[in-house]
């Protein structure tokens, strides 16, 4: 059966699993949401200590997603992990100071003798919350609008600006889905507490922030989209691998995978139904529809940024050093050897499940925050 | 590979990643034991149904779970520092090492912070039963992942099950078993989750017995102190098998950094183990290396070698015998490796210039040579060698790598006495009474995680000037960026560690101050 696997498959098969890794890691990225709004959301100690309790039990799950993340790219796409980790350093370094602060953050706050004190604490949660999805939409836009950087012979990257990544924030279609990432989630962030704490004013007045978020959301969605159909993608030769310039890429990948169109439209009806019956129904269950629309959409980004011959990680540098999923990718034995590891990940999915709907049985309440020992 | 180096750069660079590793390790050890030593407590609890088993439980898990906390955020900046800080090491030997990463993430992560959450918060949610399933699975989780870094650890002191392919300039995985059970893999393994057992044990024991000094909480500290003494005891046991092993591994595969940690210059039969010593200067030099020789040491006669090859007459290897090579024993001399390893980057290059001009009759010539067994065993396994500018540059730290490693073995001694008193006292009744050694417990808390970290920086120190032996020198695997941006995020991560740490250890002891709720 070995045998009959192919390269080519396991290479598609490994960019539907680090794409799918990706939309989980967007969709539980709710936790920073909700901690972006730390300071404005919250009327009283209560509403903010539920707030950071509801959030709190999950960011686990959002901090192992962003490993596992890094961890399957690098084991199935090695070149990419090398040459923009390597490359566009300081992008990532300041995604994982974000995540650093962020990991101490609930466990110290509320525990006497901190040293930092509470303030600092939650500055860090602030700072991860609006910083982290920011800066992961800047880099994800990278893998469209390109970045500066060569392969030698040996395939080592040598990035061909001082500034290791940050110029990548100069950018505006890179600002523009680093800002709609953001107020993405935000808006997860808000319905999952909608969805999670049992407490009518808090409730109220995440309904109003619902508003405020979603009218950005949508205007840096809808500007980053337009201008990614409009622009050129860079296109490999599936005989060759050699990359050029191909206008309108992008509209050309949706056409030709309808499918992926087809799911792209299906997320973004989601997450716009999640917050319209949030609004308007005042229903507490906007989060399982957005949630799933979330995930449709940056699954199909995903798609559209690296199958149909496409280079999902363009070098403006030096185009022939493009990264695509064929000429980066691990070997046979090694997508081979993944592939039957991630068997396992339907198990993963269902304990997690299942460990989750007990924990979340109950919704948060002021009284749980009175009696609770384990608070944060 | 073949560009100059910037070693102000390296320099930053393995600081940088030494920070982190020295950082992460203060608070992964404490995770990995103090989760099975809860679920422990936790299985007493059930099947007693004692509700004191149930506070013995959630007071020890409150210090896991700050501990756990820091511990999760210092490892993601390891994890991704192969690729911000490491990248021609990720791409060279990526195919075989972003495996047990993505491995570690899938299997072993998931599972810790799901049941974690179970753990922490299920206690009024769940039933008794899923409760302490789930601590067992934290504790499996976390343990888990060390088995998969510690794979991927282990690779680069013993590359196995891989070969190079030239046309993409990596190593690529052909054995997915032999990289998974490396005996190297299978030995860091037991001896770091059993030395992590035993840290955790001597932390349990000495905060219990500082309750018993201060004549507080007995009942919960005796109890404690009978779980971490068994716990600990059978865990020091396992260390110091378990480390005999690791040693032995070290002298067959890694005989430089096992000549190293033993101060050996000159290779001998009938070679001693050196129990204790004390190195100083000499005027002695092994090429331009500066020598430092015993002033004092204790020494048992023909230990060294029976212990590495079964009998006194067994020949132990000197670091002078892999500088000058020696025939006999079959060691080849660096300098002759250091040319193999050329020809070996030589026949690359000329590989990669017959693709560039598509000459595929040559590409196809140089291709036959690279299948070859024997331009692999004798040419290529010294790829490295090709980097290295002077022979002598291939001797490790010794003066490190010898105090590091005996440090630690009379530590790991040292423990196991402490156990053993422990349980004598208390199952004697008289533990209480004996302040001298409820002091002694207490104030060696911090011992194991300094024989921990020493046997880090023998891991490490002593592999140098290798990322993976005899593949690729650190210099050869650093990222090309600016020394500068690596100084300015080197002083960064510092100044969060420390100020984190400092936080983290201030908690705790309030946390201790304040004992189990009652």
């Amino acid at each position: 059966m070995t045998a009959m696997i192919s390269q080519l498959f396991l290479q598609d098969y490994w960019w539907i699993i680090v794409s799918i890794l990706a939309s989980l890691l967007v969709l539980l990225m709710f936790v920073q949401g909700g901690q972006s709004m730390i300071y404005s959301l919250p009327e009283s100690d209560i509403q903010k200590t539920m707030i950071v309790n509801t959030l709190g039990r999950k960011w686990e799950f959002t901090f192992t997603t962003l490993v596992t993340f890094g961890g399957a790219f690098f084991a199935s796409f090695p070149l990419f992990y090398a040459t923009s980790f390597g490359g566009a350093y300081w992008v990532w370094i300041a995604i994982l100071f974000s995540f650093t602060i962020q990991a101490i953050a609930y466990e110290f706050r509320s525990k006497p003798d901190n040293v930092l004190g509470q303030k600092t604490f939650d500055l860090f949660l602030f700072l991860n919350g609006s910083l982290g999805p920011f800066l992961i939409g800047v880099a994800v836009a990278t893998f469209f609008t390109g970045s500066m950087f060569s392969l030698n012979l040996m395939n080592q990257v040598h990035w061909a600006t001082r500034w290791y990544g940050l110029e990548a924030l100069l950018n505006v279609r890179n600002l523009s889905l680093g800002f709609a990432v953001l107020f993405l989630v935000r808006i997860n962030g808000l319905l999952y507490i909608i969805n999670s704490v049992d407490d009518e004013k808090l409730i109220n007045r995440s309904l109003k922030r619902l508003i405020a978020n979603s009218i950005p959301f949508l205007l840096f969605f809808l500007f980053f989209i337009i201008s990614l159909l409009f622009s050129n993608g860079f296109a490999a030769d599936p005989l060759t691998g050699a990359i050029k310039a191909e206008n309108f890429k992008y509209i050309h990948n949706f056409i030709q995978m309808p499918v992926v169109l087809i799911l792209f439209l299906a997320g973004v009806a989601g997450v716009l139904y999640g917050i319209g019956v949030t609004i308007l129904k005042k229903s507490i269950s906007g989060i399982w529809f957005s949630g799933a629309g979330t995930i449709l959409t940056v699954f199909s980004l995903f798609l559209i940024a690296g199958f149909n011959s496409t280079s999902f990680y363009p070098s403006l540098y030096d185009m022939q050093s493009s990264l695509t999923i064929r000429n980066s990718s691990s070997s046979h034995f090694t997508l081979k050897t993944m592939f039957y590891v991630s068997f396992i990940i339907p198990l993963v999915v269902a304990y997690i499940w299942y460990a989750w709907k007990a924990i979340n049985n109950n919704r948060i309440t002021e009284q749980e925050m009175n009696t609770e020992e384990h608070k944060y | 590979m073949t560009d100059t180096i910037d070693l102000s750069l390296v320099d930053w660079s393995r600081a940088q990643f030494a920070l982190t590793a020295v950082y992460h390790w203060l608070f992964v050890p404490l995770t990995l034991g103090l989760s099975f030593i809860l679920a422990i407590m936790e299985t007493i609890y059930v099947r007693t149904g004692r509700e004191e088993w149930k506070r013995i439980t959630r007071f020890w898990m409150t210090l896991f779970g700050i501990n756990f906390a820091i511990g999760v955020a210092t490892g993601i900046i390891l994890e991704f520092e192969f690729g911000t800080n490491w990248s021609n090491y990720s791409w060279f030997v990526g195919d075989i090492f972003g495996a047990p990463l993505a491995i570690e993430g899938i299997l072993a992560f998931f599972l810790e912070s799901t049941f974690v959450a179970v753990m922490f918060f299920g206690w009024n949610k769940v039933d008794k039963k899923f409760h302490l399933v789930s601590t067992w699975l934290v504790a499996a989780g976390a343990n888990l992942s060390a088995l998969w870094i510690l794979v991927a650890n282990a690779w680069m002191q013993h590359p196995v099950g891989m070969v190079f392919n030239p046309d993409t300039a990596r190593n690529e995985m052909v054995n997915f078993w032999s990289v998974l059970f490396n005996q190297v893999a299978v030995d860091k393994f037991l001896h770091t989750i059993s030395s992590s057992f035993l840290l955790a044990s001597m932390f349990v024991l000495g905060i219990s017995s500082w309750y018993l000094i201060r004549k507080r909480d007995e009942d919960i500290a005796k109890k404690s102190i009978l779980v971490a003494g068994v716990f600990g005891l059978l865990s020091s046991l396992m260390v110091a098998y378990t480390g005999d092993e690791s040693a032995r591994t070290v002298s067959k595969i890694q005989p430089v950094k096992f000549a190293s940690m033993e101060a050996l210059y000159e290779g001998k039969r009938d070679a001693g183990l050196i129990a204790f010593g004390v190195l100083k200067d000499t005027d002695k030099k092994i090429g331009d290396k500066e020598v430092r020789e015993f002033a004092f040491r204790i020494q048992i006669p023909g230990l060294l070698s029976v212990l590495t090859g079964g009998d006194r007459d067994s020949y132990v290897q000197g670091l002078r015998d892999h500088l000058s090579g020696n025939e006999k024993q079959g060691v080849i001399s660096t300098p002759e490796k250091i040319e193999r390893g050329k020809y070996a980057r030589d026949v690359l290059l000329s590989y990669k210039s017959a693709k560039q001009v598509n000459d595929t009759a040559q590409l196809t010539a140089i291709k036959g040579v690279f299948n070859t067994s024997d331009f692999r065993d004798k040419y290529f396994r010294f790829f490295g060698y090709a980097s290295i500018d002077k022979p002598e540059d291939v001797i490790p730290d010794v003066t490190t790598s010898f105090y590091s490693f005996h440090m630690m073995v009379i530590l790991g001694f040292a423990f196991i006495m402490i156990f053993t008193t422990a349980l004598v006292l208390l199952f004697r009744g008289t533990l209480s009474d004996n302040k001298w050694f409820l002091w002694m417990a207490f104030i060696s808390i911090p011992l194991p995680y300094i024989a921990s970290e020493l046997g880090w920086v023998l891991t490490e120190i002593g592999r140098q000037p290798w990322i993976i032996q005899d593949m690729m020198t650190v210099s050869q695997a650093v990222s090309q960026i600016s020394t500068g941006s690596v100084i300015t995020t080197f002083i960064l991560f510092a100044v969060l560690f420390t100020g984190l740490l400092i936080s983290e250890v201030s908690i705790m002891v309030k946390q201790i101050k304040t004992g189990p709720k009652h």
